[in-house]
């Protein structure tokens, strides 16, 4: 594929928004797993919602 | 009988909605976004005065428009937030802004590799460009007045005040071309008359910016909910040190 003389920048670009959204994607799927490791590690404990047994698995 | 807004109110029916909604809405943003580049680089010809770095524009324009859009939904999560006192909208207007930065960034980034070649300068004060940089160092602001303040309720007005406030930048970043003499360019598809774009091009970068509307609302969706497991373990850690606290006084008193 020839993209001209200045092929470097379009790279660059669609380089840019595919490193910087897949970083976005990452920190989210981290953080909802380490939010849901936090919330089961305190039902292990016996810590539980009042309306957890209504809403089981969210 | 409920309304659908007073039934979304529920963050454990907003949790259960958005759980089933979620893989749907990202795998629908990945095909269009997919298509989107297919379109881009295997069948949009390049333009007639820019070549190919036209292309650039299939992920600056919906970058630039997520930009706006992002910032328009913590005003109006924040809107619900001081009026209707809705319980998702602190959430929603959080969840929104690290999402709208990005974008933003992006599109600071992308139109910076854009002008280069095509203005032959990285960056110029312009009104359009010192505007969007403006939304961005908004985006930070509300990210960081929030962080800043321990009390998540107090923390959730004030950064809802500064939203609101904030969205007087939003007409000067659609208007700037129009307004002002500025070396980006004019609106071009969405304008009175109609967009001025080739269906060649114009088609790829609607389906673009579909894909990249789409992507945000997944991302906005898994951010909310992240939100609201996030209230969920803190309260339940306030709950379990109220406990132990509760445990220790009872055992201090026999």
């Amino acid at each position: 594929m020839d993209l001209g003389p200045h092929a470097a920048f379009i790279w660059a670009s669609y380089a840019a928004v595919a490193v910087v959204l897949a970083g976005l994607v990452a920190w989210l799927v981290f953080d909802g797993w380490r939010q849901g490791q936090a919330l089961a590690d305190l039902e292990a404990q016996g810590v539980t919602r009042r309306s957890t047994s209504k809403d089981a698995g969210t | 009988m409920q309304t659908l807004a007073q039934r979304l109110a529920n963050p454990t029916r907003f949790m259960e909605l958005s759980g089933a909604l979620l893989p749907w809405v990202s795998a629908t943003a990945a095909v269009l976004i997919a298509y989107a580049m297919y379109l881009a680089f295997f069948v949009a010809p390049p333009d007639y005065q820019q070549g190919e770095t036209v292309k650039i524009m299939f992920i600056h324009v919906p970058s630039a428009w997520l930009a706006t859009m992002g910032y328009g939904l913590i005003a109006a999560s924040s809107f619900g937030l001081l009026v209707f006192r809705h319980p998702l909208a602190d959430v929603s207007a959080k969840a929104a802004a690290p999402i709208g930065a990005v974008f933003t960034l992006l599109a600071l980034i992308t139109g910076s590799l854009w002008g280069k070649p095509m203005w032959g300068t990285y960056w110029v004060w312009d009104a359009r460009l010192t505007s969007v940089l403006i939304l961005f160092f908004l985006y930070l602001g509300l990210i960081a007045l929030r962080s800043s303040i321990e009390d998540e309720a107090l923390a959730g007005k004030l950064t809802a005040v500064l939203g609101l406030v904030g969205v007087a930048i939003l007409p000067v970043v659609k208007f700037s071309v129009d307004w002002w003499n500025t070396l980006h360019q004019g609106a071009s598809v969405l304008r009175l008359g109609g967009s001025t774009i080739h269906p060649d091009l114009l088609v790829p970068l609607l389906v673009s910016a579909l894909g990249f509307t789409v992507l945000f609302i997944a991302l906005h969706l898994k951010a909310m909910r992240n939100e609201i497991l996030r209230r969920r373990v803190k309260a339940l850690t306030l709950a379990a040190v109220a406990r132990s606290h509760g445990a220790s006084v009872t055992a201090a008193a026999e």
